[in-house]
């Protein structure tokens, strides 16, 4: 799960790592109040779920109020493009003022899962504000990695040579020492899957200070967070992704006309795999769940039919302890409640198929059902090629 | 005396081996002499699965559900602790079907409680849970399958998991896999194509599993039934690269596979926690070259799953 800078910020801040003044705005109104408030230099950073905003032109420095009016205007009413977005880009709903800050140095910290060892990992390094990615490549020496021993926690000691290893002197070494230990019991208790801060810096006045950070939650220990679910942006999100989660369907857009509806995540993969090796374009990646029941498989189709891109239907399901006049009945539920005219193509396998594919055959809908995933994909797209029929109901 | 206290006095690692109680190395990981225990045997989904394994042919002795100790549900006999439930049948396979919130604690009490073999079906274990658990098992000497998979087969003899009984044919390929439906699907191929399998086994789709690809392949790699290995793979992490290295530095037996997502889009979720391409990393396309420069065989599509096995099998043929 996602969450923006600010929010971010405000969570970093309650674990006692500084961050830069600032609030959050969703109006020129309030930008121009703000930047007014705090009377300096200030930085408007546009708020979307993706990076690469400076060099896209969310981030922008302000003289005075007048200034802030017009950056907020044009950053408010623009769907931001970064390296990160895709080619739609992303709604600018909220800003975050904050105060400039005159810089000495920057750093890159960040802690996350490394899956080989499975330990979280955390990475430092003394180039800040740039592509870490980048650094790992041209000059792996300036990286400094702790595989972080979940038996016995960030030890004074292994924050030290974190710090020395940024070559900060005096003070700031107590500072970072707590920074870095604050840093990972905030990945803790907050179970983040990645928090990083980029760049740390060191301030004129000699202040360690995170000025940017993103922080991700495991979706798997949602369940431990309940005050999270309020901290989503719906305007950053699909609306039918957001639709499927409340069913607790795995939904993701994509660009095709085929609608997908399969169980199981790998099957899915599988099956849009295909689907473009056959010449077909699929609308969307859709995994009902390994024991998908009549109300999910109802909900699914609802939501793969509001995509109005979507020209045909293809539906994958693999039980084994999923019955097959079950996912049937679903799929006549949905439909029945929104006359679909698209054509469908079923490939089911498991238990009580000829009543799964009976049900389907009388329901009167342009369905077609096959036995395997070859045949199934084959006769979708070759459909979808045709010319729609038309069924009277 | 509980047989985990003398187990975890030992600091050092322990080398994690199985012994065969029919002393006849046949298929890996389990069999038809396995006795297997239930965590979670109360729940909806624990006692329909525990059924079905039964129907298999499974030796299911038992339960575990706190606070239900002393009744039977459906013929299984039901325990408080798992160590009352090991004491009592002498069970060495777990099969936990404990809800998310609980499960890491399941397989951890099993750990503790010295069974050889945990698998773990649960989906949706917070990864901070599992850093732990992980690190816990480095010193212990029990093997976990899983979580976020469906379990272990060796077909005709024993299923301890969720996989669809019926599809499955005796045989002598090794099947491994990251993910659930789809190796349905790759086994329902081979066996339709005549291609029955010694096990299959499903390390699980999050990113912290028990098992790995190269754990599972050097049980397969020792077994005498296996004579080719079929691996199933996706997108996200590199377990499937560091596999392929393994694979060509020690691999006896041809070995055939398939990735999927190689359509995938950057930076989304593909269902499983682990299916995700980030930074640029664990692309399908790097996955495919990886594995063929490492000498496997992979198959360009999963329609053409027997198809790569059998390509596999006559390479082996004709190099021999």
């Amino acid at each position: 799960m996602n969450i923006h800078e600010y929010q971010a910020k405000e969570i970093l801040k309650s674990f006692g790592i500084p961050v830069p003044n600032g609030c959050m705005v969703k109006s020129v109104r309030q930008a121009e109040k703000s930047v007014e408030k705090f009377g300096c230099l200030c930085v408007l950073k546009a708020q979307i779920y993706a990076g690469g905003r400076g060099k896209a032109g969310g981030i922008k420095t302000v003289q005075d109020a007048g200034q802030a009016c017009d950056v907020a205007k044009e950053l408010l009413k623009k769907k931001l493009v970064t390296i990160q977005t895709g080619t739609h880009g992303l709604a600018v709903k909220r800003i975050l003022v904050e105060e400039t800050i005159a810089i000495e140095k920057e750093f890159y910290l960040s802690i996350t899962l490394d899956r080989r060892t499975s330990r979280y990992c955390l990475i430092a390094s003394a180039q800040g504000g740039i592509d870490i990615e980048e650094v790992a490549r041209t000059s792996p020496e300036k990286i400094h990695t702790l595989y972080i021993d979940p038996f016995i926690g960030v030890r004074d000691y292994h924050a030290r040579r974190i710090a020395l290893s940024l070559g900060l002197k005096g003070r700031l070494i107590e500072d970072c020492i707590k920074l870095v230990q604050n840093l990972y019991k905030l990945l803790l208790e907050k179970d983040c899957s990645l928090v990083e801060i980029n760049p740390l810096v060191i301030s004129k006045d000699q202040r360690l200070i995170a000025m940017d950070c993103k922080i991700n939650f495991d979706d798997n220990a949602l369940f431990r967070h309940p005050d999270y679910e309020k901290m989503i942006d719906d305007s950053q999100l699909d609306s039918l992704e957001i639709q499927a989660k409340k069913y607790d369907l795995a939904y993701i857009k994509l660009n095709g006309n085929i609608g997908c509806m399969v169980n199981g995540a790998g099957l899915a993969m599988a099956t849009l795999d295909v689907l473009k090796e056959y010449g077909g374009e699929p609308a969307n990646f859709l995994d009902v769940g390994g024991g998908a029941n009549r109300e999910k498989v109802a909900e699914a189709f609802k939501i793969i039919l509001k995509d109005k891109k979507v020209k045909g239907i293809f539906v994958n399901i693999f039980g084994g302890i999923m019955h097959c006049d079950i996912i049937a009945q679903g799929i006549i539920d949905a439909t029945k409640q929104i006359s679909c005219e698209l054509p469908i193509v079923v490939r089911m396998d498991g238990s009580r198929l000829s009543e799964g594919k009976s049900l389907l055959s009388q329901s009167g809908l342009n369905v077609e059902t096959v036995d395997t995933l070859a045949d199934g994909v084959a006769k979708i797209v070759q459909r979808m090629g045709k010319k729609r029929k038309v069924i009277a109901n | 005396m509980y047989r985990g206290w003398v187990k975890n006095a030992k600091s050092s690692r322990i080398e994690k081996t199985l012994e065969d109680p029919a002393k006849k190395k046949m298929a890996i990981l389990i069999n038809r002499n396995s006795k297997i225990i239930v965590q979670g045997i109360t729940g909806k989904s624990g006692l329909l699965h525990a059924r079905q394994c039964r129907d298999y042919g499974s030796h299911i002795v038992g339960g575990v559900t706190p606070g239900k100790g002393g009744t039977t549900i459906d013929g299984f006999p039901v325990f408080d602790t798992l160590n009352e439930a090991i004491l009592t049948t002498q069970a060495t396979v777990t099969m936990i079907l404990v809800p998310a919130p609980w499960a890491a604690d399941a397989i951890l009490e099993a750990a503790d409680g010295g069974i050889n073999l945990a698998v773990c079906i649960t989906e949706g274990i917070p990864v901070r849970d599992m850093v732990v658990v992980k690190k816990y098992l480095h010193q212990n000497k029990m093997l976990l399958v899983g979580p976020n998979c469906p379990g272990v087969i060796t077909p005709g003899e024993c299923e301890v998991g969720i996989m669809p009984g019926t599809i499955h044919k005796k045989g002598n390929i090794g099947v491994v896999s990251r993910s659930g439906t789809l190796t349905y699907e790759v086994v329902k191929q081979l066996s339709d194509a005549g291609l029955g399998q010694s096990t299959c086994v499903g390390i699980g789709g999050d990113p912290i599993i028990g098992m790995d690809f190269i754990d599972v392949l050097k049980l397969f790699n020792e077994d005498p039934e296996t004579k080719g290995v079929f691996i199933i793979g996706e997108i996200g992490g590199d377990a499937e690269e560091t596999a392929s290295q393994w694979i060509k530095e020690n691999m006896k037996k041809p070995t055939a596979a398939y990735i999927a997502g190689l359509t995938a889009p950057a930076g989304k979720r593909m269902g499983h926690a682990g299916a995700i391409i980030t930074g640029g990393k664990g692309l399908a396309a790097d996955k495919i070259r990886v594995l063929s420069e490492c000498g496997v065989t992979v198959a360009s599509s999963p329609t053409k799953i027997a198809q790569a096995m059998m390509q596999a099998l006559n390479k082996q043929d004709c190099n021999s």
